[in-house]
């Protein structure tokens, strides 16, 4: 089987993925399907899987079980011709310290197989797209955190791929750097490029992404469009009630009696889905704080975790 | 539309279809190299030259007032051979399993490569070609210190090139599979005492094997530097018989095979996780990649941390 010529062809489709280490079962009947040209969030909690699935993507890691295909091709067999077709956004940061802005660039066209005279080309948009285009020449050991990043961003870019996949590009990043990533994200959307992040910033995948999948102990729990799985298990509207004498565990057992989806928010508790509260139980309650349902409400509803 | 023209035209041309080892893929190992050679040359260069001057001035003269002649060569023309050799092993060896070891335990420089359209086994390749071929290059050196030193140039040394390029090239796997196998930096102790010591002593480099006990010089049979030293005085006086050279050749010939399977799947056990490999190390690993790149990894760029 050739490679795609219609976007017919799903970029990513796994099937019953497994993924073992000894005893522990990291993936564990994973299936995700993603059709080309959607920007997909990929959210868990820590050890849900995520990175093990990237590296499965790019067959540094052997699925015990179940089929993976990118773009067509089957992997882990036709793994290389996937990935001359698409850009990996480590989670680590490898880029060569001591070599410069361009030498970095450079060294991935060749590794990716840029044609010679596309390669400067290459070199000067990914500059351009990293918003370093003066800074060929300067060491990566001088350039800041957020400047780094975007490098390491657009050293995937190289090669136009047609899929890119991004194990947390933003952990660590202080707000502005990661606002200044968001616009190479979308950047990648209006080309029509696919993106697979995974992130632990749940507004950032709410922003930036078509799609979420959230990833709970090895497998996808729920996928859909940020707003379609807020309406779905948030509602409209969160209400955050702080407990009266009677202590938080009974307020929450009152609230939980009447059906409702409740969870913790520090001291207080948040009701989701608090449009749809019968008056009779708001009677009982104090004046709560109102605030919109989001993915946030929806991740730690699904997931069972808290986010810090 | 015209977007869509763009990339098909900025895609890479794969060559071959996946799995297959190609020759580009290799080059573009070896063409990253390049680029971080250019970081690096004066200090390699500089050790090239020391190395060699330093060993003949301190051995060829001290030893050679004592010693005047030996296995009918005089002692500084043995020696100078011998040298070559020793540097070639130097060179090929000692980066490539300490430099190896450390891109991909600290660096996470192959679990950047391997998410290119390179495999295992042409980063191996490339990685020892690199080396090989630095080795052709700067096993000249010590010759030509040789000749200074009173060494009588001859047409047979422009073969030493190429004799360098085959040792290198062996070396240069041989240290990979052993970077493979090893797993912490300490072991690296075991290596070099207990292998690199004993293969550049037992090789007739510094003084012929014939005064040594019969199982030492059965063992040196094995020892590709050996048959490299053979080799080198053979083009080099002259006087090699053409079946007793093509007999060196074919041991290091069927060393390099045999080594370039084990350092691909040793390397290939390392870098792909097909279960039972511990975590990536922490984030923390900017601190290790700091502490070991400049010192052992990257002599050649030591520079003072600088505070960020
Ligand atoms: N090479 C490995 N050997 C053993 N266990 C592993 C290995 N890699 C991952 N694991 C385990 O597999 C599970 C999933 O890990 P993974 O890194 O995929 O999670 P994650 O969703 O990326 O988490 P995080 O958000 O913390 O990055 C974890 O329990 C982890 O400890
Ligand atoms: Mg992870």
């Amino acid at each position: 089987m050739g490679p795609s010529d219609s976007s017919a062809v799903p970029a990513l489709l796994l099937r019953g993925v497994v993924k073992r280490f000894g005893s522990l079962t990291a993936v564990d009947g994973l299936d995700l399907d993603v059709p080309q040209g959607v920007v997909l969030g990929l959210l868990g909690p820590n050890g849900a899987g995520k990175s093990t699935t990237m590296k499965m993507l790019t067959a540094q890691s052997l699925a015990d079980e179940g089929e993976i295909r990118i773009l067509g091709h089957e992997i882990p067999a036709e793994s290389k011709w996937a990935r001359a077709r698409m850009g990996v956004v480590p989670q680590h940061d490898n880029l060569d310290e001591e070599l410069t802005v361009e030498q970095n660039l450079r060294m991935f066209s060749f590794l990716y197989r840029v044609p010679r005279r596309q390669r400067r080309e290459a070199i000067g948009r990914a500059m351009r797209l990293a918003q370093l285009g003066d800074r060929g020449d300067t060491l990566v050991d001088d350039l800041s955190g957020g400047m780094r990043r975007r490098l390491l961003i657009v050293r995937a870019l190289l090669h136009r791929p047609e899929l890119v996949l991004m194990d947390e590009p933003t952990v660590g990043l202080d707000p502005q750097v990661r606002q200044d990533l968001w616009g190479v994200i979308n950047a990648l959307r209006a080309e029509g490029v696919t993106v697979l992040m995974s992130t632990h910033y749940i507004e950032e995948a709410e922003r930036l992404s078509d799609e979420v999948a959230l990833m709970a102990a090895g497998r996808v729990v729920e996928r859909g469009t940020p707003a379609d799985l807020v309406a779905k298990y948030a509602g409209a509207t969160v209400e955050e009630y702080t407990p009266g004498e009677d202590g938080i565990d009974a307020l929450e057992a009152l609230i939980r009696g009447h059906g409702f989806t409740t969870r913790r928010t520090g001291t207080t508790v948040s009701v989701l889905r608090a449009e749809e509260l019968p008056e009779s139980l708001r009677d009982r309650l104090a004046t709560p704080l109102r605030r919109a349902s989001n993915l946030e409400d929806v991740f730690v509803t699904l997931t069972g975790e808290s986010v810090e | 539309m015209t977007l869509r023209q763009t990339r098909e035209d900025a895609r890479p041309e794969i060559h071959a279809r996946p799995g297959r080892f190609e020759a580009d893929a290799v080059l573009g190992v070896v063409a990253r190299e390049w680029i971080l050679y250019g970081q690096s040359w004066r200090a390699t260069t500089f050790a090239a030259v020391v190395e060699p001057t330093l060993y003949l001035l301190c051995f060829g003269f001290g030893m050679g007032a004592l010693i005047g002649t030996l296995a009918g060569y005089s002692y500084i023309d043995f020696l100078g051979t011998g040298i070559v050799a020793v540097s070639v092993m130097f060179q090929s060896m000692m980066p490539a399993v300490i430099n190896t070891f450390i891109k991909r335990r600290f660096l996470h420089t192959y679990e950047g490569i391997l998410a290119t359209p390179i495999d295992v086994r042409e980063l191996v390749t490339g990685e020892a070609l690199w080396l090989a071929l630095r080795s052709g290059v700067y096993g000249c050196v010590p010759l030509l210190v040789a000749i200074g030193f009173g060494l009588r140039p001859g047409p047979g040394m422009l073969l030493v090139p190429f004799i360098a390029f085959l040792a290198g090239f062996a070396f240069a796997l041989f240290g990979i599979w052993i970077s493979a196998v090893i797993t912490s930096v300490r072991s690296m102790d075991y290596v070099f005492s207990g292998l690199f010591t004993p293969l550049f002593l037992v090789a007739g480099t510094f003084f012929p094997l014939t005064e040594l006990p019969d199982w030492v010089q059965s063992a040196a049979m094995v020892n590709p530097l050996y048959h490299a030293v053979e080799l080198i005085r053979g083009v080099v006086f002259g006087g090699l018989a053409p079946v007793t050279a093509l007999g060196h050749v074919a041991v290091l010939l069927a060393f390099i095979v045999l080594m370039w399977f084990l350092a691909g799947f040793q390397m290939r056990r390392r870098v792909v996780s097909s279960g039972g490999l511990p975590p990536a190390p922490p984030p923390s690993h900017a601190a290790t990649r700091r502490r070991w790149a400049p010192s052992a990894a990257r002599s050649s760029r030591a520079r003072p941390p600088r505070s960020r």
